[in-house]
């Protein structure tokens, strides 16, 4: 067991809007067993995300384990719509910005 | 079906940036059978459609529209852009047409048959529907619409299907231009009227919208060709540097969706849940298994927006570490300094603080509590009624940061003024609607006209 940042691990970490209500981020590796291990490693749940970004869980509108993708995506509800008053990053395009140095042991 | 067709792509979201015309011209050495563009967008924000407004430039629009209009006309293929003008209203197709008959007319272009298709579900049929009792339902956990959204609305569009554009494709138009549908539709509504199954087409749609987005490694603003067969889908890359893998086409099923397997269209749903990727060539990689579930209802998505206020910003920069460390006190304190005036931050007037350097991008989400940076700068964004309070509320609450009253050695100003006189912005808008409403009909709400450009002068 070793402990990596995300980073090293995943080939791409984005977030972006889903409609002007959502943002989904998508975590996708490039090799299946990294993906499979990361996805057992219990690293990435609807719970360890909404603490990441303390948000309530109900917040996380959808978690899915995209095999055909080898990714990990999920979708929070937004707190403002895009470029709506008092927002600021209209296409949600820099949320996944903790995801970078997020650990996870496999 | 047993003819296959192929769709070059050259830009998603056409004119937010122009295409690159490399690959684009590469890809025109292939035979194609139409060349099609979405041009619309909600990611652009309220504004938009709010103010039936635009937010590409029209120098980026001609290029796009140019290069798309003078391939078309001269390989004698259909050309279809869709959800004109960013954001789909009917005056962006009337500024579309305009374009078109211009490059059209400065190029001497032998005459051409011309479709657009423009939106008839306006505000008034809207209250008409909610004075029937229709329901018009909410998407992503919003309420229903209610009177008063309706009322709060300056701007809005209904997003149509694929079966208006089948049919202008079908009465044999050269060039169709719509008004807001969704973007999969575009290139869905070609491939209908060619035969195609709807398995094949709305999936086509989907994974060509975005143009070289479906791609690897990451480039925008390049050209793909699509090719539709009876129970498959293939798609390539045309810049040299760019491949469509099995790994670049299911990363793209999930991207901007929230659903990787399943995506809503106006009749029903593309099910990407049995889809197999096989690369099948260097640049291509062949879909098998998509299919499109019909919905028993016929249901298009609404979208609307609505002004709020006018809007100013002053930036301003922090270099003193002590007040970086104390940032939220100063701020604090210039918020008073505003209530005084103006009363409750959020009633009359709302002024935001987005202090960059600290957690302006994230808000209450971001997990990093302290600031590391040694210096801050402030958007200071006041909205209100009239650009004359807005500009008010902004310089008083940019002047209270530098007048602010902190612990400090610094006696001679607390911010370091990017600007003093507020930056005029424009106003804020709010999405009204993003909901859907179920008709009875998908073609008659959405009318086709057709004409002749570059023909005989009607006298």
């Amino acid at each position: 067991m070793k402990t990596y940042k995300l980073n090293e691990l995943a080939k791409t970490i984005r977030s972006k809007n889903a409609g002007p209500d959502n943002i989904t981020f998508d975590i996708i590796f490039a090799e299946k067993d990294i993906y499979e291990k990361v996805k057992k490693s219990g690293a990435i749940t609807k719970e360890t995300i909404a603490r990441l970004y303390s948000a309530p869980e109900n917040k996380i509108v959808t978690f899915v384990e995209y095999d055909p993708g080898n990714a990990l995506k999920f979708t929070f509800q937004r707190n403002k719509s895009n470029g709506t008053l008092g927002e600021s990053d209209l296409f949600g395009c820099q949320q996944y910005g903790p995801l970078i140095n997020y650990e996870v042991t496999i | 079906m047993d003819k296959i067709i192929k769709v070059i792509c050259p830009n998603g979201h056409l004119s937010y940036a122009r295409m690159e015309k490399g690959s684009f011209d590469l890809g025109l050495q292939t035979k194609l059978d139409a060349i099609c563009a979405d041009a619309g967008s909600n990611d652009v924000g309220p504004y938009p459609l709010g103010a039936d407004s635009c937010t590409s430039p029209e120098t980026w629009q001609r290029y796009d529209i140019e290069n798309m209009l003078l391939a078309a006309r001269k390989l004698k293929i259909p050309m279809i852009i869709g959800s004109a003008n960013d954001c789909g209203s009917n005056k962006g197709v009337d500024k579309f047409v305009r374009i078109v008959r211009e490059i059209a007319q400065e190029h001497k272009l032998p005459p051409f048959k011309l479709a657009t298709i423009r939106c008839a579900i306006d505000k008034k049929h809207i209250q008409s529907a909610l004075e029937k009792g229709e329901r018009i339902q909410g998407l992503d956990g919003r309420a229903d619409l209610t009177r008063k959204d309706l009322h709060n609305t300056d701007g809005m569009v209904a997003v149509m299907g694929a079966e208006p554009i089948q049919r202008a494709v079908e009465t044999g138009a050269d060039i169709i231009i719509t008004s807001r549908t969704s973007d999969c539709c575009i290139f869905a509504s070609f491939a209908l009227a060619r035969g195609s199954s709807k398995d094949m087409a709305y999936y086509f749609g989907k994974v060509m919208e975005c143009a070289s987005f479906c791609a690897e490694p990451y480039m925008g603003k390049e050209s793909i060709i699509g090719t539709v067969g009876k129970d498959y889908v293939i798609v390539e890359a045309c810049h040299p540097g760019q491949r469509c893998t099995p790994a670049s086409l299911a990363g793209h099923a999930m991207y901007e969706r929230k659903d990787p397997f399943y995506e809503e269209v106006a009749g029903g749903t593309i099910d990407m849940r049995e889809c197999r990727y096989e690369q099948i060539s260097e640049k291509a990689t062949r879909v098998t298994g998509q299919k499109f579930i019909k919905a028993k209802d016929y249901y298009v998505k609404l979208e609307g927006a609505g002004r709020i206020g006018e809007r100013r910003y002053i930036i301003v920069g922090i270099r003193d570490p002590m007040t970086v460390a104390n940032i939220t006190k100063a701020i604090d304190w210039a918020k008073d300094k505003v209530v005084e005036q103006f009363g409750k931050n959020g009633k009359d007037y709302h002024l935001f603080y987005h202090v960059y350097g600290q957690n302006a991008i994230l808000g209450e989400m971001e997990p990093v509590k302290e600031i590391k940076s040694h210096e801050l700068c402030i958007a200071v964004e006041a909205v209100a009624s009239t650009a004359e309070k807005a500009d008010t509320i902004a310089t008083l609450g940019a002047r209270s940061i530098f007048y602010a009253r902190l612990k400090t050695k610094g006696t001679a100003g607390g911010a370091a003024l990017l600007t003093d006189e507020p930056l005029v912005a424009k106003p804020v808008y709010n999405w009204t609607m993003n909901h859907i409403m179920k008709i009875d009909d998908p073609y008659k709400h959405f009318p086709i006209t057709i004409e002749t450009v570059n023909g005989e002068e009607k006298k």
